[in-house]
């Protein structure tokens, strides 16, 4: 395709203030699961335990960056009476592919995020920032803009599991850290200081994810003063 | 704006390379999407006899699942009478060309005396021989199945692993991430003293019969009567299998 890049844009690989507000803003400032409320329900869903958050968020983050790069490089060319079909052709191409992949590198976590990963296709932030960046702005600075929304995803995916799979089932990653039996490095049986612990199962179950989301926004918001609504 | 026939190409165009190229990559993974398949559910399999393995299933690699697979386990499939059935019997069948491509959500669909039901006998390093009975059910979302691994007496459990499509994480999904839930089921007997068929229920307010109940789990009542429900029915088709080959 690089017979699509003009003169200018080939040589616009720079990477000053601009390119880096594009990549740091969405982690903070415009993060699409906190500020832009985009893309909660597979937040909800995947959240259980890291080794998901964490694919998850590699998977969403790849096709977020090159979704963006290929709309970006299409952009002229993609006749607006059929642009949210083109655009949807190619973010269901790059699910399709991610899930190929994980399908044929890790059976099991593919398993265990079954529909989650196809969902991506409806998945707001993708198309959000298609229409809203990509079709407005050169491919470099969408390709940028992709990568920090994708990475501003997957930290919050990664911020509600780590709660999640520690206090609801006492491991991380699968290393058990907390629980009754032996096999856990904190044994709350033969620690008589923590006999009163017992892991939340309500930590678990999808309302969870809701109430940490909403604490992560409470928190990013008393902290953040541009966040706060002048009304 | 750009004229139909524009749109028209452009339509085409697109379609025509988004199919190649992900034609060309399902056609090429294809042996490996097989091949990590029939190790996933083989590994499932394997669960069941985790403790006579002594080593933790997920962290076998895939020759070492196939070796054991080769090795140490006989892979029969049966009648509604305890008849074993050859490969050819198998494939006309079912169409499964092996037993552990039988599909049993399909055979459970089927009048009772067409069933068939996959049976595996592992025989452990120390020469003993363990039968893995296998049965599929319906939990409150969609299908759950589990493996119930017999003692070399065709009574009393010696293993057991559980799976589901898609139970409620937290709920109805500890029948397969609980591991104080089914080891419950270790040392449970099909059997009762009398030699009549009892399978092993799941109860709600704790356990009364010690061999033949285990408690269920809060919140998934309904996956709960599932397994219930599935070993009840599951189980007993192996009934003729099981007398016959008692001593």
């Amino acid at each position: 395709m690089a017979e699509v890049l003009t003169k200018k844009e080939a040589g616009a690989f720079s990477f000053g203030k601009e390119e880096k507000k594009l990549l740091t803003d969405p982690l903070n400032d415009n993060n699409p699961i906190t500020v832009q409320v985009l893309g909660v329900c597979s937040a909800l869903a995947v959240t259980t335990l890291v080794s998901k958050a964490i694919v998850m968020g590699i998977a969403v983050i790849f096709v977020t960056a090159l979704a963006n790069l290929f709309t970006s490089l299409l952009r002229n060319y993609i006749p607006k009476s059929i642009r949210m079909i083109v655009q949807l052709v190619i973010i269901a191409f790059l699910v399709t592919v991610v899930e190929l992949a994980l399908k044929a590198v890790n059976y099991p976590i593919w398993k265990d995020l079954s529909v989650f990963i196809g969902l991506i296709i409806t998945n707001c932030i993708v198309m959000g920032r298609l229409e809203a960046f990509a079709m407005a702005n050169k491919p470099w600075k969408s390709f940028l803009d992709g990568i920090g929304n994708g990475v501003g995803y997957a930290i919050i995916l990664v911020m509600v599991a780590v709660v999640r799979e520690l206090f609801g089932k006492g491991s991380l990653l699968d290393f058990k850290i907390i629980g009754s039996t032996p096999e856990y490095l904190l044994n709350t049986t033969s620690t008589a200081w923590l006999s009163w612990y017992s892991p939340n199962n309500l930590l678990v179950l999808s309302p969870a994810a809701m109430f940490i989301v909403a604490i992560i926004i409470w928190i990013q918001r008393s902290r953040n003063a541009k966040l706060v609504d002048i009304s | 704006m750009h004229s139909t026939s524009y749109i028209i190409r452009f339509t085409l165009i697109m379609t025509l390379i988004v199919a190649a190229v992900l034609s060309i990559m399902v056609s090429g993974l294809k042996d490996t999407h097989t091949l990590n398949e029939s190790v996933y559910n083989k590994k499932g399999i394997l669960s069941a006899v985790a403790n006579q393995l002594g080593k933790d299933v997920n962290s076998l690699t895939s020759e070492e699942v196939q070796t054991i697979f080769e090795k140490q386990i006989i892979q029969k499939a049966l009648n509604n009478k305890g008849e074993e059935l050859t490969p050819e019997q198998i494939k006309s069948i079912t169409g499964a060309s092996s037993v552990v491509d039988i599909d049993l959500g399909k055979e459970n669909k089927k009048p009772a005396d067409q069933r068939v039901f996959p049976l595996f006998v592992y025989k452990s390093a120390d020469n003993k021989t363990y039968n893995i009975l296998y049965t599929r059910g319906k939990g409150l979302w969609d299908e759950i199945w589990g493996y119930i691994t017999l003692d070399s007496d065709l009574n009393t459990i010696a293993g057991q692993a559980f799976d589901h499509k898609g139970e409620t994480p937290g709920l109805g999904a500890e029948i397969k991430d609980n591991k104080a839930w089914y080891t419950q089921f270790t040392g449970k007997k099909l059997y009762n003293q009398a030699g009549e068929y009892k399978s092993v229920a799941v109860v709600k307010g704790g356990v009364k019969d010690k061999d033949h109940q285990v408690d269920a789990i809060s919140g998934a009542t309904i996956t709960g009567d599932g397994v219930d429900d599935m070993l009840n029915k599951g189980l007993a088709y192996y009934e003729p299998y099981l007398k016959k080959n008692k001593k």
